[in-house]
């Protein structure tokens, strides 16, 4: 009997059009900016995939002034059946260029090909698609006649999904009349300077979205500047509440949306090997990398020993390694600086007591990967049970009643997403009541759709984005 | 079939497990009280898996073990001695100008047509595989399906695929089921059992997953999908529930069973996506004709056309494989 070594599949890098050096994307131009130019890399790998110029804090100046021309002179003024015009455009050229994208961000970011090609992608598209069909209608969204749109927005995003949280927030900008300056990652900005490239492929009215990368500084800058009107970030809390203090006590309409440390309960009456694939996809998907994964697992106690032996099983089935390989299902960690904070807080979790077991797959020598880890034994009072860890790593609690399921899952700071597994209906219904999460998936994980609002509890933020009720946040209302 | 297969499971069900099987009462309790199957969740775990990429060394390894695991087979009205005879000739030698292709696993055939499979195959390792038991409804008393049994037995047939009971199974009567089972595994004698369970007259996942479990208490030595006479037949979500059941089996007693998806898989790409399934979701020693089978007629050509492909690096057409 042979083994089945599956083939590798590479996509082809090539189909990227990596360039060399890419640049600010200010009034409908590609511009220099003033700040130093920094190096993405591939995390894969380590090597280097290009140079981005970035934004200087007069540059952030520049930008927000060009966004507020646009939104005066064209923008707000525009028939809503005009803006979802390009809109649509913009959804059908992200379509048209998927495969490109899928890639470069499969490189940039280090998650599977398999990932950004059937989620990413097709989802950032379906958000333009969504927000466009919204454009015209916004008289008939329940806010009252002729409502407004608030000005320029300002937005920051996080690196782990770097087309798709641009989507998010650039899509209901646009469709409610606001015009938009955002900073992407610093770890993560080419595909938002292809996005800016397909800004200029629709033909959209320049300055009405101006991409600045950048570090911190030039977030910092963005959110603090006086003409902007609307903030919206979405990644660590840290930095969530950082924004809030800065901006207090100004005019700025605010959405945030923050870290996680989502419960994923399953009862003794779930359907166990779909829940066994639901907490894989809760806590592997993106290797991890998601502020709404389900990284705290409750099982209760009359089938944890099961759940787990089953859940060993599936996680030593996931391949680790190349991202762009189509048979991968866990790629690699986006920095060093996230690799190193994941392994801090693993050995955390061996010093206060919970037992560790790795998946035996092999890791690759070079680039940033981390093996899938389950901890098991884990207590409330560990810190891999109370922190976000933003990596591969699951811990797993036990609870013996349905009660104590409730007030173990919500017995977190945060509260961005839960899920239930459970064949009862009356139980998934009644937990879903109890529990402090902005979404709550039943006997599923990680679902997403344009129209269904997404968003958080206590420290994982407010503010929707998504559906009727994300277009509120960019209107004046 | 190799001794990894248990063959002694009909007369010592696993202690852990004797209680299931004591009364009515307790196995519709054990049956019941088995984990639901979630079904968005197993078609979406199914089409993902689906999506493997298998080329080159690996697309020649996948297709040699399914040629391996076909169970060749005829189950027509019409079928004769020389449609058997033929049939056999071509278990035998799968691709004449090919002899490094590797035999099917069997051949298999009705009741009446045993005989004359056996004949044609003696000496070359290849099993007959017959369905008795009032194949393909399974609608006569229990005497008919035990002489149904006794025919292909005393023929020579190495393999029983017996179809169980779905009428019985739906009104809830699963003792009357496992017996059923039981009584033919005791009539194989040596022969191995193949439990077909028809799962598109099962209709839901949760019920596969019963039968599933039944038929493995009851002594089943494979659990196979379906007769191939009633649509759907064999599906991949269905298959993986099947999987699932065969290593919880083994997890929970050590013994290995075997899974024989049966109707509607034609093609090379088909039966790859089942082996992906096999690999993953049941593991890697499952990838055996001991403990996985395909119940096929046309799927093999579309392998050995593949087959070919593989080596020559181009597609030749069906002119190029014989039609039996």
């Amino acid at each position: 009997m042979g083994i089945f070594e599956y083939a590798p599949a590479p996509e082809s890098r090539d189909l990227a059009n990596l360039k060399p050096q890419y640049r600010p994307f200010v009034n409908g131009e590609f511009v220099d900016g003033s700040g130093e130019p920094l190096k993405t890399i591939n995390p894969a790998t380590e090597e280097v995939l290009a140079e981005v110029g970035t934004a200087s804090v007069s540059d952030v100046d520049t930008a927000v002034k060009a966004a507020r021309k646009a939104y005066n002179g064209v923008w707000a003024k525009m028939p809503g059946s005009e803006r979802a015009k390009y809109l649509f455009r913009i959804a059908r050229l992200i379509q048209e260029r998927s495969r490109e994208l899928a890639v470069l961000e499969s490189l940039d970011n280090g998650k599977p090909i398999k990932e950004a090609r059937d989620s990413d992608v097709p989802t950032a598209a379906a958000h333009f698609f969504y927000h466009a069909g919204w454009a015209d209608k916004l008289d008939y969204a329940g806010y009252g006649p002729n409502p407004k749109p608030l000005g320029v927005a300002g937005q920051v995003i996080p690196w782990n999904f770097p087309l798709l949280m641009l989507a998010w927030k650039i899509a209901p900008a646009l469709a409610t009349g606001n015009t938009v300056v955002l900073k992407p990652a610093e770890t993560t900005p080419l595909t938002a300077l292809v996005f800016a490239e397909i800004c200029q492929q629709a033909e959209l009215p320049p300055g009405v979205v101006n991409i600045l990368p950048g570090a911190g500084d030039i977030g910092a800058a963005l959110v603090g500047h006086g003409d902007v009107n609307k903030v919206a970030f979405t990644g660590s809390t840290e930095v969530g509440k950082a924004i809030q203090r800065q901006i207090a006590g100004t005019a700025k309409k605010l959405t945030l949306e923050l870290g996680g440390k989502a419960a994923n309960v399953v009862f003794d009456d779930a359907p166990l090997d779909q829940a066994v694939e639901g907490i894989v996809n809760g806590i592997f998907f993106n290797q991890g990398h998601v502020c709404c994964a389900g990284s705290r697992l409750l099982v209760q106690e009359s089938i944890a020993e099961e759940l787990l032996e089953k859940l060993r099983y599936r996680v030593s089935t996931l391949r680790l390694g190349d991202p762009l390989d189509k048979n991968t299902d866990v790629g690699a960690i986006n920095s060093a600086e996230q690799l190193a904070k994941i392994k801090g807080l693993v050995e955390s979790g061996d010093a206060e007591g919970a037992e560790r077991w790795t998946s035996p797959c092999p890791v690759p020598e070079r680039g940033f990967f981390f093996a899938p880890t389950v901890f098991s034994d884990v207590q409330q009072s560990m810190r891999i049970a109370r922190e976000e860890i933003f990596g591969p790593v699951l811990s797993v609690l036990t609870f013996r009643t349905p009660d104590e399921a409730v007030t173990k899952a919500n017995n977190t700071p945060y509260g961005l997403s839960a899920g239930i597994w459970t064949e009862k209906g009356s139980r998934i219904l009644w937990m879903a009541n109890q529990l402090r999460a902005g979404v709550v998936w039943a006997n599923t994980f990680n679902r997403f759709d344009p129209a269904a609002p997404f968003g958080g509890y206590q420290e994982s933020g407010f503010g929707r984005e998504g559906g009727r009720t994300g277009l509120e946040a960019y209107l004046d209302v | 079939m190799t001794a990894t297969t248990s063959s002694s499971a009909a007369t010592a069900t696993p202690s852990p497990l004797t209680d299931a099987t004591r009364d009515e009462a307790s196995l519709r309790r054990f049956l019941h009280g088995l984990p639901g199957v979630d079904q968005v969740g197993v078609e979406q775990r199914a089409a993902g898996l689906g999506t493997r990429s298998i080329k080159k060394a690996a697309k020649l390894w996948a297709i040699d073990t399914a040629i391996s695991m076909v169970d060749l087979t005829t189950l027509e009205g019409a079928d004769t001695r020389g449609k058997v005879r033929a049939l056999a000739a071509k278990a035998m030698r799968p691709d004449p100008d090919r002899p490094d292709t590797p035999r099917v696993a069997a051949v298999c055939v009705y009741p009446d047509m045993a005989e004359t499979a056996v004949e044609a195959l003696r000496g070359t390792g290849i099993h007959v595989a017959s369905v008795a038991t009032g194949f393909p409804a399974g609608r006569t008393s229990r005497e008919v399906k035990l002489a149904d049994t006794k025919i292909a037995v005393d023929a020579g047939a190495a393999e029983i695929d017996m179809v169980i009971d779905r009428g019985a199974f739906l009104e809830g009567r699963y003792l009357e089921v496992f017996e059923e089972i039981q009584a033919i595994k005791a009539a194989c004698g040596d022969a191995h059992l193949k439990v077909i369970l028809e799962t598109g007259e099962l209709a839901t996942y949760d019920n596969v997953r019963r039968a599933s479990w039944l038929a493995l208490l009851a002594g089943g030595d494979f659990i196979k999908t379906s007769t191939g006479k009633v649509s759907p037949a064999a599906t991949l979500p269905v298959t993986h529930v099947m999987l699932q059941a065969v290593r919880d089996w083994f997890v929970q007693t050590g013994e290995l069973r075997g899974v024989k998806p049966a109707g509607g898989i034609r093609t090379t790409k088909d039966a790859i996506k089942y082996l992906v399934a096999v690999h993953e979701v049941a593991g890697e020693q499952w990838l055996t004709p001991d403990l996985f089978r395909f119940g096929a007629s046309s799927l093999l050509n579309d392998l050995l056309l593949q087959r070919r492909t593989q080596a020559d690096g181009h597609y030749s057409g069906p002119d190029y494989v014989t039609v039996d």
